[in-house]
């Protein structure tokens, strides 16, 4: 038997998108100590040993919701003192701000804001890209860290999102992707790292973040 | 460096397992669902489409349990279609791990279905599917109707006009198939993929006709589609997912390999 004391990976719901998939991505790389559990319980968060932050949908919904259930002091706290990943709107949802639903203020954890890619977006040559951003594009790793541990830079992971980060620090800039103009796709900053990808829907390189964040001691 | 274009292979599934018909008449047998969505996961496939083709309210149920074990083992872009009618129909999907969902006929009778569904569920998860045929003549400038009923009923609807209609009312992609080529094997209907990509600002998927791995790669470089959709190819061990993906790198165009 093993002395080893399970440890806990909290999913935080917060009544947005598909936390299924994210658990379910979590399951598939966790080892017999790890535990994942999907709580919108501020005390099951807290006492939780590394935090997940999903995100789906549209950010004012995003912020409503952690205010309307009381989620912001833990996870303010988690961010404070354990191994923290935020996805996607989650990401977005820690900067200081987003231009999305007329404008929304954030958790401001990273300085910068989410701006619209705009529905006239033009790639350098002129030719229209598509809004959403939706696909597999590479990310490049502008820092080593060890959540990148095993994944190529430049490897694929895909996304989906109309709103984009401009990151006001970028020595906290982990990761950029081109699509039109080069922009920040992960920010980290102590035992905190976010990224604008879905690692739950990127195959293999996106199962290897997950394992990674998984084993994290949250030393960047 | 940049956004790669996707293939996504199809899994029409009927009574449980996958199916594929020529213009939704001589079905053939292609095999379990939850077999071959691991296969083509493992092939490298860039997202996999699911379509409910039987629909009717006894099989939901199982299609919710497929949906789950798809989604427990694959961890790629999930999209699920075929009697999507309600937003609980939608929230039902989405908990069982689909990622999008896929919304047809219950567009065409009430539009405003689809701005609730993505006012509620955001539009990154709403896609129309569209049906279209040609119905202008020799000589004519081009033009294309909406069907229903698998290509047998016209609605009358210009199908450009609707892709951007269903657009302005939050659709975050379109999934459009030529119902004159479904099945047919001679290729995307490239001028009805290309007149809709133009017109809209969100993902185009080309569907329907599929034959030989040069119709994907014209579905991109003519019909400027996003994303190109196929079933039988694939299914019967016609081409693999990798071997079509170096095809159309190969044509320039820039995939994940």
């Amino acid at each position: 038997m093993s002395t080893q004391t399970k440890s806990t990976v909290a999913v935080i719901d917060y009544g947005m998108g598909n936390l299924h998939s994210v658990a379910k991505a979590l399951e598939h790389v966790a080892d017999e100590n790890t535990e994942i559990v999907v709580s919108s319980d501020p005390a099951v968060i807290d006492a939780a040993d590394r935090v997940l932050l999903p995100g789906v949908g549209a950010i004012r919904d995003c912020i409503a919701e952690m205010k309307a259930q009381g989620l912001i002091p833990v996870i303010q706290k988690a961010m404070a003192e354990k191994p923290f990943l935020a996805i996607c709107v989650g990401i977005q949802s820690l900067m200081a701000h987003s231009e999305e639903n007329g404008g929304v203020d954030c958790l401001n954890h990273f300085e910068g804001n989410a701006l619209f890619f705009g529905n006239n977006h033009k790639d350098v040559d002129g030719t229209k890209l598509k809004v959403p951003h939706m696909g597999w594009n590479q990310v490049k790793q502008t820092m080593k860290h060890p959540l990148w541990e095993g994944i190529e830079d430049g490897a694929r992971f895909y996304f989906v999102h109309s709103y984009y980060i401009v990151a006001s620090n970028k020595e906290e800039v982990a990761g950029t992707c081109n699509y039109g103009h080069d922009f920040c796709v992960a920010l980290a900053r102590d035992n905190v790292f976010a990224v604008q990808f879905h690692p739950e829907k990127s195959h293999k390189d996106g199962l290897q973040l997950y394992k990674n964040f998984i084993h994290w001691d949250g030393k960047p | 460096m940049g956004l790669a274009k996707r293939i996504i292979p199809c899994l029409d599934v009927d009574n449980g397992r996958v199916v594929k018909g020529v213009q939704f008449v001589d079905i053939r047998d292609a095999g379990d669902p939850v077999e071959v969505a691991k296969r083509y996961n493992e092939q490298g496939a860039d997202e996999i489409t699911f379509l409910d083709i039987t629909a009717s309210s006894d099989d939901r149920e199982t299609t919710v349990h497929m949906v789950e074990a798809i989604a427990a083992e694959v961890f790629i872009p999930l999209t699920v279609g075929g009697g999507i009618r309600t937003c609980e129909d939608i929230r039902r999907m989405l908990n069982a791990g689909a990622d999008k969902v896929s919304i047809n006929t219950a567009a065409i009778f009430n539009p405003d279905f689809v701005r609730e569904a993505a006012e509620r569920f955001g539009s990154q998860c709403i896609v129309v599917a569209i049906d279209a045929k040609k119905v202008s003549g020799e000589g004519e400038p081009d033009r294309w109707e909406i069907f229903t009923h698998g290509g047998r009923k016209p609605t009358g609807i210009d199908a450009v006009e609707w892709a951007v209609k269903m657009v302005d009312l939050g659709a975050g992609e379109i999934l459009l198939t030529s119902m004159d080529r479904d099945g047919m094997k001679n290729g995307f209907d490239l001028g009805v993929t290309r007149a809709i990509s133009e017109a809209v600002h969100v993902p185009v998927i080309a569907s329907g006709g599929v034959g030989n791995l040069q119709h994907l790669v014209d579905g991109v470089t003519e019909g400027k589609a996003d994303a190109v959709l196929a079933a039988s190819i694939f299914h019967f061990g016609e081409y693999s997912i990798q071997e079509a993906k170096e095809t159309m790198q190969a044509a320039g165009i820039e995939m994940r390999l």
